[in-house]
């Protein structure tokens, strides 16, 4: 049974039947999807839920589609981490990672929206889906496509990092290159889906699309246990997440399945394309936009479609914003990784490093639940990490090299491992 | 003096122009040819101010060779014949 409802214009309220529309006719506002929650209560419970798939479908009461699944079978679900020894070293009490590195089948959080959007557009009757994308999004719908059996077209920026290309193609899609940055790509695809009528996940199909984003924030909620991190860290590209994941916690409250201890987002970005961070830190309503130049690029969108709302809802829950600069992302990539055994892109670099920053200036506190939301994996973006390590020289295969090197380490004063056994 | 410039309207827009993808108007900026654009096509004025306070609908941007106006001079961009003028819904973002 489907509790959903109508799209409703979030300015001006106007409503729409269920179709592929974006936007309000009347102010061009987004629309959103709405559901019935009287429906829902005593229906959709932790029992409900709990005897649902280990997927993000376990939710599907609170996603927009109507029939069965056409795809992401095996999406969401992905580890909340307990970050003891990451919280250790920050000094502070509790810590978790919600690791969407690990999602399936492209690896990063985009996975959620698109399973909800190409089923969606199954549901239209759509045989080609297409985005514009900075690299996890065109990656998630050719692997989501290839799964449903539709046609894909990704349209991205032509500098690209090369694993999400190829791990992209890899799945058969129409891929093309625009000679531009993400905005330029966005601009385009707006024009497109004006043109061609394809099911462009991320604009004609945007108000289903970004339900699935809400499944990263109830997963959130079911693994610790029905209950709600007091402070959560969440990276700021086109919008879409925070706005969300606020959501899917306010719908959770709603239907009395986690207490509301008024949760905080904070929103994260890197230096190098920061509109929503300056907005926030100047207390202002609306951003400027701004050219990107970061190596975060899978969050680098100086023109965010829904930074207004970002901002309203960082406001409204009592929360914050952060950005860091490309050095301190790197630097937190590899502290997770050390401390946590999560590899993460700079998209994820960025989202700790900027709770880092949060913590240390005391807008988060050090003895409350804090979530970092982990949205990509950093075997998608080798190249950020050039530089990072040192040339290993080769030795020959005998014992006494290996020796000589053993000793070598320890006269420059690094711990050489315990022999087994002495 | 100032030239005559061409303005391309989305989908969404169109009906407030009489359905068509391109119009034309004089101004020496783009707050001079959006004004003459709302004294022909008043419905189009609205949607594109809809406070009537002289703020673009924050969902619509104004493009000029492909650059947003927000990062020249807003409504007092200069445009001449020769420029691309383009209004573009504010509604994707992946």
């Amino acid at each position: 049974m489907s509790y959903v409802q109508s799209l409703k214009a979030k300015e001006c309220g106007a409503e729409y039947p269920i179709e592929p529309r974006t936007i309000c006719d009347v102010d061009f506002s987004p629309v959103e999807v709405q559901y019935d929650y009287e429906g829902m209560k005593g229906k959709v419970t932790h029992e409900s839920i709990e005897a649902g798939p280990l997927s993000l479908w376990r939710y599907k009461d609170l996603l927009p589609i109507e029939g069965e699944p056409k795809t992401g079978f095996n999406s969401g679900w992905t580890p909340l981490i307990k970050a003891d020894r990451l919280a250790k070293k920050l000094g502070v009490d509790e810590l978790y990672i919600k690791d969407d590195s690990a999602n399936y089948p492209s690896y990063s959080y985009k996975d959620r929206v698109v399973a909800v959007a190409v089923t969606k557009a199954i549901e239209f009757g759509f045989d080609t889906v297409g985005c514009a994308s900075t690299g996890n999004l065109a990656h998630s719908v050719a692997a989501h496509a290839a799964i449903a059996g539709l046609d894909a077209f990704v349209m991205v920026p032509h500098d690209l990092e090369e694993g999400k290309i190829v791990g992209t193609r890899a799945f058969g899609p129409k891929l093309v290159k625009i000679k531009g940055n993400y905005d330029d790509v966005n601009r385009l695809c707006a024009q497109i889906a004006d043109k061609y009528g394809w099911a462009i996940v991320n604009v004609n199909l945007r108000p289903y699309y970004t339900e699935g984003a809400k499944t990263h924030g109830f997963e959130i909620a079911e693994q610790m246990g029905w209950q709600l991190p007091k402070h959560t860290v969440v990276p700021v590209a086109g919008g879409t997440i925070l706005p969300k994941i606020w959501k899917g916690y306010q719908e959770f409250i709603k239907l009395g399945l986690v207490e509301d201890n008024k949760p905080a987002m904070y929103g994260a970005q890197a230096d190098g394309c920061n509109p929503i961070a300056k907005a926030v830190e100047a207390g202002e309503e609306l951003f400027h936009p701004q050219k990107p130049n970061t190596i975060a690029k899978s969050i680098a969108i100086g023109n965010p479609a829904d930074g207004y709302y970002v901002i309203q809802h960082i406001k409204e829950s009592g929360g914050y914003a952060a950005s860091a600069s490309d050095p301190e992302i790197i630097s937190a990539i590899r502290l997770l990784a050390e401390t946590e055994g999560i590899f993460t892109e700079p998209a994820g670099g960025t989202t700790l490093a900027c709770a880092i920053k949060l913590i240390e200036s005391g807008k988060i506190p050090r003895d409350e639940p804090i979530c970092v939301c982990i949205t990509g994996n950093g075997l998608k973006t080798i190249e950020a990490m050039e530089g990072q390590f040192e040339h290993v020289e080769p030795i020959p295969a005998k014992l006494g090299d290996f020796d000589a090197l053993m000793d070598a380490m320890n006269e420059a004063d690094e711990p050489a491992p315990a022999i087994a056994g002495s | 003096m100032s030239d005559t410039i061409t303005v391309t309207i989305p989908a969404a827009l169109r009906p407030q122009v009489e359905g068509k993808d391109e119009v034309t108007a004089d101004g020496e900026t783009i707050g001079g040819v959006l004004d003459a654009l709302k004294a022909q096509y008043p419905s189009f004025g609205d949607k594109l101010f809809p406070g009537g306070d002289g703020q673009m609908n924050r969902s619509i941007n104004v493009y000029v060779n492909e650059e947003d106006i927000r990062f020249l001079e807003n409504l007092d961009t200069k445009v001449t014949a020769r420029d691309q003028v383009d209004i573009i819904l504010a509604i994707a973002g992946g």
